[in-house]
Formats: C-alpha cells, structure tokens, sequence
C-alpha cells in the first residue's frame, strides 16, 4: 500500500479520535460539575440528560440540510459530527441509569430524554435553516 | 515530559475518559464503514455498548470512580454509543415520511439497550 492511500485510510480514524477525546472529556466535564444531588434524582442522570440533549441539538444543526450546514467540509462533520458530539451524548449510560431507576422515574426518564433529544435535533435543523 | 509527569497525568479522570473516549469513537466509527446502514450501525453499537456496560456496573468490587470505570465505562462505552446520532436519525426517518420506522427505531433501541443491560449484568453474575 502506497502511503498516499494509507494517509488517507488514517486520516479519517485520526479526526474522529481527536473529536471522541474531546467529547468524553467535555461529557465528564458536565456530569462531575453539576450539583450532587437534585431532588432525589442522582445527579448523573441530569448530567446526561443535559449532554444527551445538548449535543442532539448541534447535531441537528451540523447534519442538517441547510446551507450552512452543508458549508462545512466532510472532515468538519467527521470531527464534530462522528468523533465529538456523537461521543459527548451517551445511549448506554443513559441506558444503564434507566434500568437503575424505580419504575416510574424510569419512564420520566426515557420521556425526558426522548422528548427533549427529538425536539432538539428539529430546533438544531430549524436554526440552521435560520442562519442559512 | 519526565517519567513521574507522564505517571501522574496517565491516572488522572481526564485522561483516562477521554483515552477510552478515543478507542470507543474509533471502535463505533469502524463499525459505521462496516455496516452501511445508518440506523442498523447506531442501533448496534447501542446495543453492545449497554451490554459492556452493563456488565461493568454489575461487577462487585468495581469502583464507580475508579481508573476501570472512568476508561472503560464513561470513556469507551459512553463515546461508543450515542444519543445524538440515534436522536438525528429517528427524527430523520419521521421527517421523510417513515414515521412508523421511526417509532419502531425508537422503541426498539430503547427495549434493546434494557435488554443488553439487563443480560450484561446477569453474564457477570453468572460467571463471577
């Protein structure tokens, strides 16, 4: 293999690497500095309902089809897209906290993450279209 | 970087999340050129990514904020799944017209990932 082809295998895995460093770091950043506990809701199930949330809204506005999100290069998206923001939400912490919780705040769980995600990605996508 | 410096920073909670942050967006990343389906690749990785972590928690002497956990749970499992991409894919599936497709994304992700972790934890029960 010449090392063209090898640098451009590489280069891609490299881009979403620095991205999913930076994601895990910024998500254990925002569940270590909120408060210890709110109501009675530990608070790690806060701190990845506001990550969970949070990155499904820029995730929104990074794919969207708007112009300005199309603007951005493919190593962008990669960057952002696969390596941060998809490493900075979680399913499986979010999974395990559920599974953890008693019935009912279990569902408000699910119900608040899902409702707040979708509703995210659709304000991300409409205020890329915005600023288009 | 002197031998004690790069000690030390090697066992610091940054380091360790965002090492296994890395190796699990990489993991996902790869598993995303493999199968080429959008919503079946994010479905997968959600999956086993609540399985292994299941698993993780439901190990006796694990410490929750130890090196193990920090690494391997919030770093490689918490990179390696993803809320905003299964969140922007569903939305996706009802937006052009699937919504069916959406809410069985939706429902199936969630039943699936309970399952895995459920499985997980009784896999280690069974062999610890």
């Amino acid at each position: 293999m010449n090392q063209a082809r090898i640098r451009a295998q590489v280069r891609p895995v490299a881009l979403v690497a620095i991205g999913g460093v930076l994601g895990a770091v910024a998500r254990h950043a925002v569940t270590v500095s909120l408060p210890t506990a709110a109501i009675s809701v530990p608070s790690a199930v806060l701190g990845t309902l506001v990550v969970n949330v949070v990155g499904s809204f820029a995730l929104g506005v990074v794919l969207s089809e708007a112009r300005l999100a199309t603007a951005l290069s493919a190593e962008t998206r990669l960057v952002v897209g696969t390596g941060f923001l998809a490493s900075f939400t979680t399913y499986s912490t979010f999974a395990v906290e559920t599974a953890s919780l008693s019935p009912r705040l279990a569902v408000v769980n699910v119900a608040g993450n899902y409702a707040l995600g979708f509703l995210a990605v659709v304000v991300g996508q409409v205020v890329a279209r915005w600023s288009s | 970087m002197t031998p004690s410096v790069l000690g030390t920073f090697a066992f610091t909670p940054f380091f360790l999340v965002g090492l296994g942050g890395a190796g699990g967006a990489v993991a996902r990343y790869l598993v995303g050129t493999y199968v080429e389906r959008t919503t079946v690749d994010t479905l997968a990785v959600n999956v086993a990514g609540s399985f292994v972590l299941g698993a993780l928690v439901a190990v006796p002497s694990l410490d929750p904020i130890g090196p193990t956990s920090l690494a391997v749970g919030v770093g490689f499992c918490g990179a390696f799944t993803t809320f905003s991409s299964f969140a922007v894919e569903t939305v996706r599936l009802a937006e052009t017209g699937r919504p069916r497709r959406a809410i069985v994304n939706a429902v199936g992700t969630l039943v699936a990932a309970l399952l895995a972790v459920t499985a997980g934890g009784a896999a280690v029960a069974a062999v610890w």
